[in-house]
This record gives structure tokens, sequence and C-alpha cells, in this order.
């Protein structure tokens, strides 16, 4: 059960990589509009 | 082309009417209802577009009658006005728009691509999910009004914001409650993680290495630290202002149980070895929390603020007259004695005394009237109302916080504050409850005290714990949740959270008449030929006639291919209109205009009502009589028929007249109606049936409406109804579909059901379960899984609410 001792913190390391790239996304304006962007790609033929 | 598309208008979806109108979309001709459509239609044909209808999610919007929008956009070209909203940089201007009538994520598409098809937009972005618009063009070649313009042209309401503070404050306030979210979320997983290798340990028997016990424990408190500082942090904030202010809200044992749970079970991981650590509950429970008040505060970041409400019913700017000329100065710089020139088509910036001989003025959003009232010099004109006719000059009486405008939000204030009370039974209850936890936890800790003090703090934590109200708490938000979504896909807006709850038991529904029942355009309802022309004929000669005429009743009239023209066509002011066709001389118009013409007097007709029945005659006879009316909406019957078979009774009342609104009432099936009145006669009539026990919901969309709604149990406002009017909005009808009325109803009802289920539930299990804990029988391991189970039981429960699949619609913002 030793390697949990190494695992359980990556996996701390992970969540908290996870956390700060969320809160970067959301300060970037990622998530202020979950619509348009997915319609863009759809409709932008002519461009 | 699907029968239903046939049927309706292809632009706006509302029925054709009779309308023969087609616009020429890629290769098919497709049927629209006016022609405010039409050249929307074609408008986005024209663009390249097309994309628009095969992907929006809902109906265009009708656009307004053209008046309305006339100088406005002009006026934003100007300098002095447009320097108010336009941040500028360099040649390049900027502004912040809040556009209405966005329904999906195509119209921010549609409005996207327009935009930066003109020549000089630099950027143009639309969210779907605010409603607002963003753009910088370069100065040089594009004005604020040509923005404006092209967003209206679209059908859309553009209104520039001026100060874009408010706006960056709910921006902050989303962001900033999504990351709590994600904190907690992220953290719940992870502590819960642990939680489940050390229950399932306990459940097979097994006793875990104490080293890797303490391992996990010290991880998991790692983890939930920032859970409880950080995402908790407007929890412990709440409850600290409700002790400040001595009042006792959920967040005051929420509160206290979350401190003790957590303090209990660092004190537990890092010193003692025996006692329990409760980081999982406490993760939990704050995601949980977190959760409901994320999707509380999307659903009202949506309503319009007051001052907002009253900023858009106002004109920015007014035209001054000094002397030989007039100069633009903002509404804010009137005082009474100026004098203030109105242009057709513009909103009144003040209350004034109507200094020209005679005006149109369209009282719509004053008084419910429909039809444009004539005004003489010397009358009273109110701010907010809409000049329709020539322009007019007035001195203005008073201005701003004056004006009658500003008296009905005053009103809307004082009915607001008169609201019933029943809404908040709910936090009664609630708040009794949570007394009664804190006293079971502090009997038991006394308890404990007195016969083993070793386990007293134990069991009092087992208490909170176990008892914490945390199904409780999410038991009614939960189900309005999913019922809030699932409403919004059929396109009604839930603005109070617990509007749903006063939706389910309305027994009364009170619709106003204009631009609720009806559309709000007028249309003729009946043409009944007298004369030696038939009804087809009639019509053409008139719709030839009033093509020339800028009379604001016109509009019924003209319709595309007409095969006459009218020559020398002369309009006269209050009267009507005179023209030759084919040689001929004709007039149309009140009833003595048209007796004129062929010298004689119809004294009769002045009796009549000269607004609703309009003449056509020529040089011999009187050739036909034209009824105009206020055309009902298709949905407005069917709607009432489901309302009252839900045991609803539906009234009208109105500020029009007595037959109009009789008509109408027959029309829809209503058997009780009020024609002329007041809106203070409509707020007493509303007090009136809340005084005998009636639950009274109250549909409207114009400014007169406001204080009524505001007093009403629950107030409905139509999506295109004034600002105003959704300020005071339990719910706001998007789609404009009456027939969602009774669906909301028939939700909001088995939304109380689960609700009720909900809470039976989460209170079985907190009293059955709470005397277990003071007493110590349960295991706190087993308390925190009750509680999960408990809340997710509810949760799913709620779920049942949710839109079975997806249909065409809106969604939550």
């Amino acid at each position: 059960m030793n390697i949990l001792l190494i695992l359980v913190p990556l996996s701390l390391a992970l969540v908290a990589f996870g956390v700060w790239a969320f809160f970067w996304a959301v300060g970037n304006g990622q998530f202020d509009d979950l619509e348009s962007a997915g319609w863009d790609a759809l409709l932008d033929r002519n461009e | 082309m699907s029968a239903l598309a046939a049927v309706r208008c292809f632009h706006c979806g509302d029925a054709l009417g009779g309308s023969t109108l087609t616009a020429r979309i890629a290769g098919c001709d497709e049927s629209v209802c006016c022609r405010g459509c039409l050249a929307i239609a074609e408008l986005i044909a024209g663009a390249g577009l097309i994309d628009y209808y095969r992907l929006r999610e809902s109906s265009g919007v009708r656009p307004e009658s053209s008046a309305k929008a006339d100088d406005r956009w002009e006026a934003l070209n100007r300098p002095e006005v447009a320097g108010q909203f336009v941040r500028s940089s360099g040649d390049i201007a900027a502004v912040t728009l809040a556009v209405d009538g966005l329904r999906c994520a195509a119209c921010s598409w549609l409005v996207d691509r327009m935009l930066q098809a003109l020549p000089g937009v630099v950027e143009a972005s639309t969210n779907a999910a605010t409603g607002r618009t963003y753009v910088r063009w370069r100065s040089a070649q594009l004005g604020l009004g040509d923005v404006a313009r092209c967003i209206a042209d679209l059908g859309y309401r553009p209104h520039p914001l001026g100060d874009g503070s408010a706006e960056a404050v709910q921006q902050h306030e989303r962001r900033d409650a999504l990351k709590r979210l994600a904190v907690a979320g992220f953290g719940m997983m992870q502590v819960m993680m642990f939680a489940v290798a050390v229950y399932s340990a306990d459940l097979a028997h097994e006793v875990l290495d104490p080293t890797l016990l303490k391992f996990f424990r010290i991880v998991s408190l790692l983890v939930a630290t920032p859970v409880v500082f950080y995402a908790g942090a407007p929890i412990f904030a709440a409850a600290w202002r409700n002790l400040q202010t001595r009042t006792l809200g959920m967040d005051v044992p929420v509160a206290l149980a979350l401190a003790l749970a957590f303090c209990a079970s660092i004190y537990n991981a890092l010193w003692a070895s025996a006692g329990e650590v409760y980081f999982d509950s406490v993760t939990m429970f704050i995601f949980f929390l977190t959760l409901s008040r994320y999707v509380q505060m999307l659903v009202r970041h949506r309503t319009v603020g007051l001052s907002d409400a009253l900023a858009r019913q106002l004109p920015d700017h007014a035209h001054r007259v000094e002397l030989d000329s007039t100069s633009d100065v903002s509404v804010f710089a009137l005082r009474p004695g100026d004098i203030v020139l109105v242009r057709r088509g513009e909103i009144l910036p003040a209350d004034g005394e109507l200094l020209t001989g005679q005006a149109h003025i369209d009282e719509a959003m004053l008084t419910g009237e429909a039809l444009p009232v004539s005004r003489h010099q010397g009358e009273r004109v109110a701010a907010g109302t809409l000049n329709v006719g020539h322009p007019v000059q007035l001195r203005v009486l008073a201005a701003t916080t004056g004006t009658t405008l500003s008296h009905m939000v005053s009103l809307l204030q004082r009915a607001q504050t008169q609201k019933p009370t029943m809404a908040r039974s709910a936090d009664v209850a609630a708040t009794r409850f949570l007394r009664y936890i804190l006293i079971a936890a502090g009997l038991t800790c006394a308890m404990w005290l007195i016969l083993d003090p070793a386990r007293a703090f134990a069991a009092t934590l087992a208490v909170l714990v176990v008892a914490c109200p945390c199904a409780f708490a999410i038991a009614t938000p939960a189900a309005i949740s999913a019922a809030t979504a699932n409403l919004a896909q059929q396109g009604v807006l839930v603005t109070r959270i617990d509007a749903l709850e006063t939706l389910a038991r309305i027994d009364r529904i009170v619709f106003d008449k204009t631009g609720t029942l009806t559309h709000g355009d007028i249309a003729i309802r009946r043409c009944v030929p007298v004369g030696r022309l038939d009804e087809p004929e009639c019509r053409n000669v008139a719709a030839a006639l009033e093509a020339a005429s800028e009379h604001p009743l016109a509009r019924a009239f003209v319709r595309p291919g007409d095969p006459y023209v009218a020559e020398q066509a002369r309009s006269l002011p209050g009267a009507g209109v005179e023209a030759l066709i084919d040689g001929r001389r004709y007039r149309i118009g009140t009833a003595h205009f048209a007796a004129e013409l062929r010298g004689s007097v119809d004294l009769a007709a002045d009796a009549r009502s000269t607004d609703t029945v309009v003449v056509l005659g020529d040089e011999q006879d009187e050739l036909a009589r034209f009824e105009l009316h206020d055309k009902p909406r298709g949905t407005a019957g069917s709607a009432v028929a489901s309302l009252a078979q839900m045991q609803v009774t539906p009234q009208i009342m109105s500020g029009d007249s007595e037959a109009a609104v009789g008509h109408l009432a027959f029309q829809c099936g209503i058997h009780e109606y009020r024609a002329r009145c007041t809106p203070e006669q409509k707020l007493t009539h509303v007090q009136t049936m809340q005084s005998i026990g009636h639950r009274v919901a109250m549909v409207g969309d114009g400014v007169n409406d406001a204080p009524v709604l505001g007093a009403a149990d629950l107030a409905i406002a139509m999506g295109r109804g004034t600002p105003l009017a959704q300020t005071s909005a339990d719910l706001i009808l998007v789609g404009e579909n009456l027939d969602a009325i009774p669906q909301a109803v028939q939700l909001a009802r088995r939304m109380l059901r689960i609700a009720r289920q909900n809470l039976t539930w989460a209170a079985l299990y907190n009293f059955g379960s709470l005397p277990l804990a003071a007493m110590g029988f349960i295991p706190p391991w087993l308390a925190a899984l009750g509680m999960s189970l408990s809340s997710m039981a509810v949760v799913v429960n709620a779920a049942r609410l949710l839109p079975r699949h997806r249909l065409p619609g809106w969604r939550l913002p």
C-alpha cells in the first residue's frame, strides 16, 4: 500500500492543476457564453 | 415546408391572419405575416445568412411598427448623444448594447454576422446568455446610430448601455460563483474517494492500517480546507450577517454544523486517533448548497433592474428649442418652462403642455388604449408616450422625477412592498425547523454532559450532521430548479425563485388587453361595403389612399401588390386622405370628412366612435365602412379554455373602451371583464380580490400594468413588454405564447407535489434519525451516508420535472 503515498499526492497535484486550469478558463471568459461558440463552428462555412 | 409552416409566418411563427405576402428565400416562396417580417426575411436572405432559419431553435421576433424606431437611431449618431455611451480610444469606438429579443444562439449569431458585414466594424460579439452585444468600430466610418439601426432592422431592440458597472458586477459574481462551485465539486470528489475506501473497510469489518487511515484523514483535511474557506465563505458570511441582524436564517445552523464538524474533524484527524472525521459530509454539503445558489443566481441575473427599466422608457435626450434653433440636451437637463420639439416617432421626454395645434399621441404605454389619441393645444401630454403624428412642440411642466411615468414607478414600488407574504411562509417554516434542530442539539449536549461527558461532543455533532437539513434545504430548490429549466425550454422565464410555488396556487388570472391578449397591432376587423363597389375593390381603393397617409392607422390598410395608384393625394390631419384614382376622387377618413366630399353632412356619424370606424367615399356615395381592431393572439382562446379547466378563472382588465374589451372577451371565451380601468382602479380591483381570499395572477405588458403586476400574487409579463412591466414580473413569457401559461400552471402544480414529497421524505429522515442520533445509536459514517442518500433521493425525485426530451426552445442562461 506504500504506493498510495506517492499516488495520492500525485492525484492532489493533478486536482490542483485542474482547478488552476479551470480558474484560468473562467477568468478568460471561456464560461461566459457556452452557446454561441458551438454554433459558430456549425455556421461559419462562408469564411 | 411542413404543414405548420404553411399557416404560420416563416419568420416570426405567428398565424398568417390572411396575409398573402411571400418572401423569396433560397428559391422558395415562404409566407410571412406582415411587411416587417418580409423585410427582415429578405434582409437575412440577401445577406446570405439563411443558415439562421435552418439552425434557429425558435421563431424570430416580429418587428415593431416602423413609426417607433424612426429618428431614434439617427439621434444616436450625434456626438453629444453618442458620447454618453461610447468609449473611444483613438479612432476606434466601443459600446455595449443590451439587446432585447435574443432567443437562442442562432439569434446572436445573426446579430454578429450582420454587424460584422457593416463597413467599419472591427469586432462584434453577442453573448446569448446575457443578451449583451459588444461592438467596436472605426468611428470615422460609422456611428452608434448605424450600429443600433442594424440590430433594430433585424427585429431586435438594442439599448446602448452607458454605465457598464452593473454588468461588470454581475459578470464578476457569475465567475466567482463558478469558481467556488468548481472548488467544491473537485474537493467533494476527492474527499469522497477516501471516505468510500474507509467506509467499505468498515462495512467489510476489516481494520485499516492506522497509518494509512491517518494519511487519508490528513489528505482529506488538505482538500476540505479550501472547500470550507473558499467555496463555503459565502455561507459563513451570510450566517454572520444573520447573527448581526439577529435573524435566524438557513445559513445559521448550516454554518454552525459546518464549523463544528470541520473543527472536530481537524482535531480528530490531527490529534485524536479514535474520533470520526466528517470531511466528506462537509464538502458534499457545501457543494450542494453552492450548486443550488449558483442556479438561483443565473436566473436572478436575467431580470431587469428598475432604474435600468426607467432609463429605457424615456428617451436619452430631447430637442430643446432656443430662440431660433434647437439643441440636443439630456432629458435630465430639462427644466419646467423649457420648450422642446418632439419629432414624429419620438418618445415625449417630459410631461408638458402642447403648444402645437394638434398632435397624435400613442398613449398605450400609460393607459393601455390601443389607438393613438388626438391632443389639442393646451392639453397636457405625458412623458413616455409616443408622438405618432406630426412634429410637435411642448412646454415642459414636469421633467424626470415629476412625471406621470415616475408616479407610475412609485405606485409600483408601493405595490411591491404590499405584496402578500404567502411566499415567505416557506421561510418561516424552515426557520422554525432550524430552531428545533438547534434546540435538539443543545438538549443532546446537555443530556450527554450529565450521563457521559466523553460522548457529549460526538453525539451533539451526530445530531447536527444527521439532522442537518441538507435534504430539507435542497428539497424545494431542486424541484424549483428542474421546473425552471423545463419552463425555460417552453419560453417561460422565471425571474423570482419562489414564483412557481405561487403559480401552483393561483385561482384567478387577470389579462390586460392590448399587447397581451392581442398583438397590439391594428388590423381591419370588418369591411362593410355599402355602395357600388364590392369588398375587395373597397379594400384596394382604401389601400391606395392610405398609402399616401402618414396616419398610424394607415398601416392597417396598406398592402403590397395593390392595383391602384393614388394621385394628387392630400392628407388632412385629424380627418383623412383625399386622392384621385383612375380619375375619380375618393376620400377615406372620418365619416364627416367622407360625407363632405359629396356635399352632405353626416351628423349621426360624429356620435359614433370615430377612432375605430373609417369611412371610404367618393363624390356620389359612401362606399364602405372599415371597422378596425387589434388582432387577438391565436393562442388566446385555447389558453383561456385550458386555464378555466384548471379552475383558474380568467378575467380581462383594460383601459380600452367597453365595446372593444367586450368583443375580445367574447372571442376568447372570458366572462368577466372590466373596461376603462385606470391603473389605480386595476390595483384596487386586484387587491379586493385578494382580500376575499383569491390568489391572483396578472398578465400584462405595459407601463400602466406595472403597478398591478407588482401587487398581484403572481405577475406575468410579455417578452416584448416594456422593461418596467418586466421588472415587476415573476414570470416573463419570452415566446409570447399564451398557451405556455396553462402549461406553466400545470408544471408548477406538479412541482409543488414533488417538492412536498421531497419535504416529507426529508422531514421523515431528519426527525426519524434525530432521536437515534441523540441517543448515540447512529455511527457518524452511517449519519453521513444517510444524509448523502437522502439528498440524492431528493435530487432524483426532482429530476422528474426536467423536460423529457429536448424540444426546440429556450434554455437556462
